[in-house]
């Protein structure tokens, strides 16, 4: 972007949330089910049908606006938004216009200039649509699986201001949804959609642009790209002595361009009303209350905690708080009692290459928090050395055994006769005068390779520190002689 | 003997002493339905073998009155309620073939009760109208008088009842779709409190104002049904949770109305044909003589309630009939592209008045008319809720006529859709407000047409109207229990 | 009221996918300016402080427990299409 424009973006977001059955019938909510295999007249509008609310749907809503700092409304009026798509059974979707679930909130998010509040302006629920797909023949198939799915839809005020923001504001909704455990958030599966009100204007101005509406952002990749060229369409427009059409577009991952919805030209009159079937949604204060005081520790106030309690490093603190399970496996490390930073290291380093390689989460590693702690305490004790803790580390990791019979097993111990040890050093030196001259030469590095050369004679069961020591006191004594 | 005379009530009598058979009933009706409905066309489906099929296992229920209080009496269905694996049309060519995968929670009750569904009714298109001539599979025709209308939009239903085609059929009533029918086709039609049956499998009008209820030749039969029928229903949220009263007990006990403080908004009735009035005052009289105070009250907003009904149906309407759009079932009239294919099946699979009001009700719902029509005809509408409060505080129960005129002929009115919707005035302001209503007959114009009033009671109070309705009925037996000479 | 203009007609039906011939868009003009005429008199009514009625039920929403259900299923859902193929209802070609 010219350094003189600034882009002023505004966020919708669909969240799918993670119950077993649809937003108003029994139909189950499945990924990947044989096409119209979940669907009932319900949620495939025939004549007659009437809705009943998912009480988890709501729950789960009102757990995320708790959470986003939103204030939820006790009453809220579910409404009917009309308009005629073949994805769209009844011709109206059930969603919320005035009165909506919660209204205000907001998400911090990380960016290169430090935090940056970004405000919401309301949190409603609704329900998707089902699917069109176009086939070779030029006509279409509707599939109905996915219509009536729960949906929160997040709006924000036009706080963003470049497409990172904009990305680093979806995951860390992500984050704070999967946190409560109210959505898987796969983008890729459409758990997490959205759509972007995009303008710009010359740095400075009071008057906003006029805005476009980008939509088909699917993932954290496209949120970026597809508002990256649109932000660069919009100022070569207006560099140009044009004028910014407001329209919606549609983003095109194949090009990474955004193009203009021709059909949906024809202005928008959604005729919202109250919908006659559902009664207003009327809420306990005292259940809102429960769920309020039930909340889990949410990611941020988690991080500052392990900064300011456990004295981690903010970077540690991030990469432990990334999802709710790491943290609380972490937690449950230390609970052990070993120090925050060590359990830090182990998990971040090791524990976080396993579930990488095996693609595990992990919630399904074989590894107990406590068989790690227990590790742990063998290397600070001295009865592991590193590397043999990271071999015992990756066995538990896929069998679930006990690290002290993994090591057993192994043939794992460390020498703890320091006499045996130190024969075998000075039977190495002896050995090897040529590199005992290259010691007393100056070539300190030396040292290393003779760690080396005494580890393998003995098989790795030496702690190479001490070895290392060893090693040095010995050679000194040459120096001398 | 004529067992097509016979109301539920009797036929279940009959069956339990094992006079008759489930299979002799269920002959003897499709017998005058054949020979009758030639000239009526109140059925739109007649499930023949269905009904001999349930007859035949009817007969194992019949001693068990308990249980199945229904058991063997056949009853028609306004064909509005789905109905499963029987043809379920709305009175529209949008769903002239449409085979429902489930049953209406008010049918699923009366299967449950033994009731054999012997075929489903004519009715104006999509229950919009009060003649029945908006059905696409023609007009019916009224018992009383061939050329005149039975009324709307239950007119099948009501022709079905007093042509003794059914003892009792089901309808359904948004601005009068029972009772208006019921008063031109001289018999009983319940419209009970909103909330009070479930709306579960009833094609949707207009969603706050539609109720299914009973329409019969006697305020027992009504009973009989409105308590099978009615009840909570976990399907629809605007389902009440209160238990309904055991109206039989209510209707078998009923004596006088001593006590009883009927309210009448005379100013309100002006409208009313001179005959209509006259057989209202000797409805009072009757009342009066029951025991029963009648009284005077005001309820100005009434005059407001055509205008509200207009606005608020439609709209719902509007929105409700969007689902008829050609893709999951029902006509489709393939087109250039898919809005192309929507618009010509719409435009064509629609008839007139529900083009009409589907018109009328995005028009009000649409941008910039929001506030100046749906949300100022639902203030309004409070306000008639208040003036029936008001006057529930100190009344039982408030009379009216039921339709300012009897039938009329069939193409009168049906060029003028505004003159069409003030006959619906004495009717509306119960939906409007949800307080249940029971038209029952009150004699014939000299014509030999049926006349009607009805009784419309507090929310949730069917018991005191049923008790009104059988003192009314014990005192005046020559109007019930008719059957039309056709 | 008056009558509606052409263009008036013409953009409600097109909100609510009707395609109406000549002769039907002239009667609704009339039509439509007629009840809407009627219903000006909601003005007069003095409710405009009152709030609206749009149920007559007073109770919360009940909600439903998220157990779920036997789904009907692709062959009963499409049992009534006028074209399916492979478990899908067909539609012609969507114009985006």
């Amino acid at each position: 972007m010219k350094g003189d424009y600034e882009a002023v973006i505004g966020l919708e977001i669909h969240v799918q949330m993670s119950t077993r059955t649809k937003m108003f019938c029994s139909c189950p909510v499945e990924f990947g089910a044989p096409p119209n295999q979940n669907t009932c007249p319900v949620c495939t509008g025939m004549p007659g049908v009437l809705p009943v609310i998912n009480a988890r749907a709501v729950e789960y809503a009102v757990k995320a606006a708790l959470a986003l700092g939103a204030k939820v409304n006790l009453k809220s009026v579910m409404a009917r938004k009309n308009y005629f798509y073949p994805d769209l059974p009844k011709g109206y979707q059930i969603s919320q216009y005035e009165l909506p679930l919660a209204e205000g909130g907001q998400v911090v998010i990380e960016t290169e200039n430090g935090e940056k509040v970004i405000r919401l302006v309301r949190l409603h629920i609704e329900e998707d649509a089902g699917k069109l797909i176009h086939d070779e023949k030029g006509e279409s198939l509707v599939d109905l699986n996915r219509a009536g799915t729960p949906l929160m839809e997040i709006v924000t005020m036009p706080d963003l201001s470049s497409p990172q923001e904009a990305s680093a504001f979806m995951r860390e909704v992500r984050k704070i949804m999967r946190y409560l455990g109210i959505s898987e958030g796969d983008m890729e599966k459409g758990h997490l959609r959205c759509d972007a009100n995009v303008s710009v204007r010359r740095r400075g101005e009071a008057q906003l642009g006029t805005k476009t509406e980008v939509k088909n952002m699917n993932s954290f990749r496209f949120v970026e790209k597809a508002l990256e060229y649109e932000i660069r369409r919009q100022v070569q427009i207006l560099e140009e002595g044009g004028e910014v059409v407001q329209e919606t577009r549609l983003f095109d991952p194949s090009t990474g361009t955004t193009r203009s919805m021709r059909s949906k030209e024809e202005a928008h009159d959604y005729r919202y009303f109250p919908d006659p079937d559902l009664i207003p949604l009327v809420l306990d204060k005292n259940w809102v209350d429960r769920i309020e005081e039930n909340l889990p520790e949410l990611p941020r106030a988690k991080k500052e905690r392990y900064i300011k309690e456990l004295n981690l490093p903010p970077y540690d603190a991030g990469v432990l708080t990334e999802t709710k399970e790491i943290a609380e496996f972490f937690e449950k490390v230390v609970a052990e009692g070993v120090s925050p930073k060590k359990a830090s290291n182990w998990v971040m380093v090791e524990v976080m290459r396993i579930i990488k390689e095996k693609e595990l989460n992990i919630r399904h590693l074989a590894l107990s928090p406590s068989s790690l702690a227990k590790l742990i305490r063998m290397v600070e004790e001295g009865k592991l050395t590193g590397n043999m803790a990271k071999d015992v580390l990756d066995v538990c990791a896929s069998t679930g055994k006990d690290p002290e019979e993994v090591a057993q097993e192994k043939g794992y111990e460390v020498l703890s006769d320091e006499g045996e040890l130190e024969s075998v050093v000075r039977k190495i030196v002896d050995e090897h005068p040529d590199e005992v001259q290259k010691y007393l030469s100056g070539k300190d590095k030396i040292i290393g390779w003779f760690v080396g050369q005494v580890m393998r004679e003995l098989k790795g069961k030496a702690d190479p520190r001490k070895a290392g020591e060893l090693v040095r006191r010995i050679l000194n004594e040459k120096k001398g002689s | 003997m004529d067992l097509y005379r016979l109301g539920a009530w009797q036929l279940r009598e009959l069956l339990k002493k094992r006079e008759v058979s489930p299979l002799e009933v269920v002959k003897a009706l499709l017998q005058r339905i054949k020979e009758k409905d030639g000239r009526i066309n109140a059925f739109l489906t007649v499930d023949e073998e269905g009904a001999l099929e349930q007859a035949r296992r009817s007969e194992a229920l019949i001693q068990d009155v308990e249980q199945y209080p229904l058991a063997g009496v056949p009853v028609g269905i306004k064909d509005v309620l789905v109905t499963w694996g029987l043809r379920t049309t709305a009175g529209s060519r949008m769903l002239e073939n449409f085979v429902p995968p489930y049953d209406a929670t008010a049918v699923k009750r009366l299967k449950e009760a033994g009731a054999i569904i012997i075929g489903k009714l004519n009715m104006d298109e999509f229950a919009m109208g009060s003649s029945n001539e908006n059905s696409a599979f023609g007009p019916v025709h009224n018992p009383y008088d061939l050329q005149r209308v039975p009324g709307g939009s239950s007119g099948g239903s009501a022709a079905a009842v007093a042509a003794g085609l059914v003892p009792v059929a089901l309808g359904s009533d948004t601005g009068g779709s029972i009772r208006q029918p019921a008063a031109f086709c001289g018999i009983v039609g319940l419209k009970p409190t909103y909330g009070r049956v479930s709306r579960f499998g009833l094609i949707a009008f207009a969603s706050s104002l539609d109720q299914v209820g009973p329409m019969t030749r006697n305020v027992r039969d009504a009973a009989l049904l409105y308590r099978v029928i009615s009840g909570h229903d976990p399907a629809d949220s605007t389902s009440a949770q209160l238990p309904p009263h055991d109206v039989l007990d209510v209707v078998e006990n009923s004596q006088s109305l001593k006590g009883l403080k009927i309210a009448v908004p005379w100013k309100e009735l002006e409208g009313a044909d001179e005959i209509v009035k006259d057989r209202f005052e000797r409805v009072v009289e009757t009342l009066r003589s029951l025991g029963a105070e009648v009284g005077e009250v005001e309820m100005p907003s009434f005059r407001y309630a055509v205008a509200v009904y207009y606005i608020i149906a439609p709209s719902e309407a509007s929105s409700n009939l969007a689902r008829y759009d050609g893709v999951k079932y029902g006509l489709r009239i393939e087109g250039e592209d898919l809005v192309d294919t929507y618009f010509k099946t719409r435009g064509r699979g629609f008839g007139r008045e529900v083009k009409r009001r589907i018109m009328l009700g995005t028009y009000a719902l649409s941008a910039g008319y929001y506030d100046a029509y749906y949300l100022k005809a639902q203030r309004v509408r409070t306000l008639i809720k208040q003036d029936f409060e008001n006057v529930f505080a100190e009344h039982d129960l408030v009379i009216m006529p039921t339709s300012p005129t009897p039938a009329f002929k069939i193409g009168e009115k049906i060029q003028d859709p505004l003159t069409m919707y003030l006959n619906d005035i004495f009717t509306i302001p119960a939906n409007l407000a949800g307080v249940p209503a029971i038209s029952l007959p009150c004699g014939f114009s000299p014509e030999g047409l049926p006349v009607g009033f009805q009784f419309m009671g507090p929310l949730f109070k069917e018991d005191v109207l049923f008790a009104a309705a059988a003192a009314y009925e014990k005192a005046r037996g020559e109007y019930f229990n008719r059957v039309a000479e056709i | 009221m008056k009558e509606l203009s052409r263009e008036e007609v013409l953009k409600i039906a097109r909100l609510a996918r009707l395609e109406l011939e000549d002769k039907e868009i002239e009667t609704l003009r009339r039509e439509l300016g007629a009840i809407l005429g009627y219903v000006a008199r909601l003005g007069e009514a003095g409710a405009d402080n009152l709030d609206p009625t749009f149920q007559t039920l007073a109770k919360p929403t009940p909600m439903r427990e998220d157990e779920p259900d036997e789904p009907l299923g692709a062959d009963g859902v499409l049992a009534n299409a006028p074209r399916k193929k492979d478990g899908f209802f067909v539609v012609p070609k969507v114009i985006e």
